[in-house]
């Protein structure tokens, strides 16, 4: 065993693994982001209480009807993804013509709504919601405990990552997506339903919060804010990566999951932080982001 | 000449009228807390719903006092509540204000309470500083502090054997005074601290320093942090096999609300200390149930009884004055009266404004144990009043050294 900075260097590749294990939480958030800020140009403040009802729709599922944590998985994101359809169509649409402020404010008081109802019905202490079983225990890796379920958490989204990324950049429905989004009009003239596709997309991207959100809720303390608390540092995260870059929200999701957690090692005070230094920093010297393309 | 007649006769007759209502004692309470956030399960709503029940009670036995209450949320933030307690006590004539939890706007609030010589009841915030070295004469702490919350679980703990700790703290002014308050009562038992590790509060993932905290191998892992991060630290600390490796946590302050967010299959257990248990005896169930009429489906926390108590306590000693505007005679009333209420029973407010009566060692529950609803704890221990709070002289309050 040998040490770095006094650190054991088993403790550090303990670390350097649940850094990797919190980055794919970001990336899974930052990516849904990504997705409709690419897509739809706005910026969905709302992504942090729709993630919240992913978790609290987890729970409802398996008190109201009794449906276990897998199910949870598929429907949670369905139902969440719905109602994000619901938004789009009411209130949304009205807005892609106009300034990113008024889609961030609108989405930003959404978000807001949405979590007061919340508490005003679950208070803000919590809910419980139990690990499934067949994901309890763990493994010793030698070096530190790897509980199964930080283990399927980060095989789940390496592959909703990697599938979300081969259908947007890779296949014929998502270069039909992204040449909506330059040119409208001209893909409508091929015969396309532009605005039904904008519409699924916003509710995928919501679906993918919602997602986390049902990954999340096992682990993390299901409560009306859980999404506040989040949000900001995914955000950071987006911006850094280069705002509607796909493959740069994933990439930016892990590095700083492993960042902050190496932080959280050599200067624990510093851990909440030093996400928002980087992004200070890059944006200083390449004010796209690391992946994004000049506007 | 006329005019000036008229203006004499009007001012004589609000005087008369003014003496004619000098038997009716008119009383102004505000609730300041977290309505919204964090704190608003512990505090909050149910505060004020313990307020109503505490002015309805009194009100019934004392129909010559006219009592009237607001509440507001001071979301957290030290300006936001220092702004309402300014604008209640100077504008709104709020006499009174009570709960306050988070420890760093209920210490701004006990200043404002102090310049304008009128009363602050705490009984949400826990840091043991506002009846030490930052104590007034216009502030009384009812409830609980860190230093109550240390000595309980960590003496308790140290004398069953968990003899060397790890903390866990949130890294602000409650998690520095809640690691120093119990590290000190730790070692005076006869433990040890191995270490520390300090966390930014409202964080969500916690494997990072648990797997420091596992690393030390201390047997306890204290936590100096509150609301979810405690939940936090708890749930993942399960999943990370802490409890089933031979270590085991030590909730500093934990309430009655987190071990329901918690569940019993992972709070199972934990050991804590609190002042009051809603399912503790027959008055205290039968208060539950009135209280629940206006927050359906939710348990009272021993800071909902604390500002029913505080009410109770602080009217008594408005009747006894027969007026509520010097704040500092009603606190040197208050301190002058020994406390008697339905929820904490007989005990008294020392010079320091801190109010002493018994603290409670609790161990939650195994799930197959819990019968009802609600039904969270064992009762280990029962720590007598006169030990469960700081000794007098130890706190370095002002008031009482100089």
């Amino acid at each position: 065993m040998f040490e770095i900075f006094g650190i054991p260097s088993t403790a550090l590749f303990g670390q350097l693994l649940l850094g990797l294990i919190n980055g794919s939480f970001y990336a899974l958030l930052s990516l849904g982001l990504a997705v409709i800020f690419g897509m739809l140009n706005i910026i969905n403040f709302t992504h942090g209480a729709q993630y919240m009802m992913g978790a609290f729709a987890a729970f409802l599922l398996l008190d109201w009807l009794n449906v276990n944590y897998f199910a949870a998985l598929v429907l949670a994101p369905i139902v969440v993804g719905a109602t994000g359809i619901v938004i789009e169509r009411l209130m949304l649409q009205w807005l892609y013509r106009l300034d990113h402020l008024y889609g961030l404010l609108l989405t930003f008081g959404l978000a807001l709504v949405i979590e007061g109802l919340f508490r005003h019905r679950y208070g803000s202490a919590g809910l419980p919601y139990a690990l499934p079983e067949q994901l309890t225990g763990g493994n010793n890796l030698g070096f530190m405990f790897l509980p199964n379920y930080r283990a399927w958490v980060i095989a789940v989204s390496l592959v909703v990552c990697f599938a979300t990324w081969f259908i947007i950049e890779r296949t014929r429905l998502g270069a039909n997506l992204r040449a909506a989004t330059e040119n409208p009009t001209l893909v409508r003239a091929f015969g396309i339903n532009v605005p039904r596709m904008i519409t699924l997309t916003y509710g995928f991207g919501v679906g993918l919060a919602a997602l986390a959100g049902v990954l999340a809720a096992p682990i993390y303390n299901v409560s009306p804010q859980m999404g506040s608390d989040l949000i900001i540092i995914v955000f950071a995260v987006v911006v850094i990566g280069g705002m509607g870059s796909i493959m740069g929200a994933i990439l930016t999701g892990f590095g700083l999951g492993i960042i902050e957690g190496l932080t959280k090692v050599f200067w624990p005070e510093a851990s909440s932080t030093v996400i928002f230094v980087i992004m200070a920093i890059v944006l200083l010297i390449r004010p796209a982001g690391l992946f994004g393309r000049r506007a | 000449m006329m005019k000036r007649l008229l203006g004499l006769a009007a001012l004589s007759a609000a005087l008369v009228c003014g003496t004619a209502h000098a038997q009716q004692v008119n009383v102004k309470i505000g609730v300041l807390s977290d309505m919204s956030s964090l704190y608003s399960d512990i505090g909050g709503p149910g505060s004020v719903a313990a307020a109503k029940l505490a002015i309805a009670d009194f009100v019934k036995a004392h129909p010559d006092v006219k009592v009237d209450m607001i509440s507001a949320d001071h979301q957290n933030k030290p300006d936001v509540g220092t702004g309402i307690a300014n604008q209640w006590y100077d504008v709104d004539k709020v006499d009174m204000i009570i709960d306050v939890p988070n420890s760093g706007v209920a210490l701004a609030v006990s200043q404002v309470a102090n310049q304008k010589n009128k009363v602050f009841i705490v009984s949400g915030a826990a840091a043991s500083d506002l009846t030490g070295p930052k104590c007034n004469a216009n502030t009384v702490h009812w409830t609980y502090d860190t230093w109550m919350l240390a000595n309980g679980t960590g003496k308790a703990i140290v004398k069953t054997g968990g003899d060397t700790w790890f903390f866990l703290t949130a890294d602000y002014a409650f998690g520095h005074a809640l690691e120093r308050d119990t590290g000190a009562a730790v070692t005076a038992n006869g433990g040890k601290v191995l270490g520390q590790v300090r966390h930014p509060l409202n964080t969500s993932d916690f494997s990072s320093f648990l797997l420091q905290a596992q690393s030390s191998k201390a047997k306890v892992i204290g936590l100096a942090n509150a609301g979810g991060d405690t939940i936090n630290s708890i749930k993942q600390g399960a999943e990370f096999g802490i409890v089933k490796g031979g270590q085991k946590f030590a909730g500093l302050l934990v309430f009655a609300s987190d071990v329901a967010a918690l569940g019993l299959p992972t709070a199972q257990g934990l050991t804590l200390t609190e002042t009051w248990y809603w399912d503790a005896n027959d008055t205290n169930r039968a208060w539950t149930k009135r209280w629940q009429e206006e927050r359906k489906g939710k348990f009272p926390t021993m800071i909902h009884a604390g500002v029913y108590a505080g009410i109770t306590h602080y009217l008594k000693a408005v009747v006894a004055l027969k007026a509520a505007a010097d704040g500092k005679a009603v606190v040197a009333e208050m301190k002058k009266l020994p406390t008697d209420d339905p929820l904490f029973g007989k005990g008294t407010v020392r010079p320091d404004g801190r109010v002493i009566h018994p603290a409670y060692l609790f161990e939650v529950k195994k799930p197959a144990e819990s019968k009802y609803q609600g039904d969270f704890y064992h009762l280990r221990a029962t720590i007598p009043a006169d030990e469960a709070f700081r000794p007098l002289k130890d706190g370095n309050c002002p008031l009482v050294s100089g």
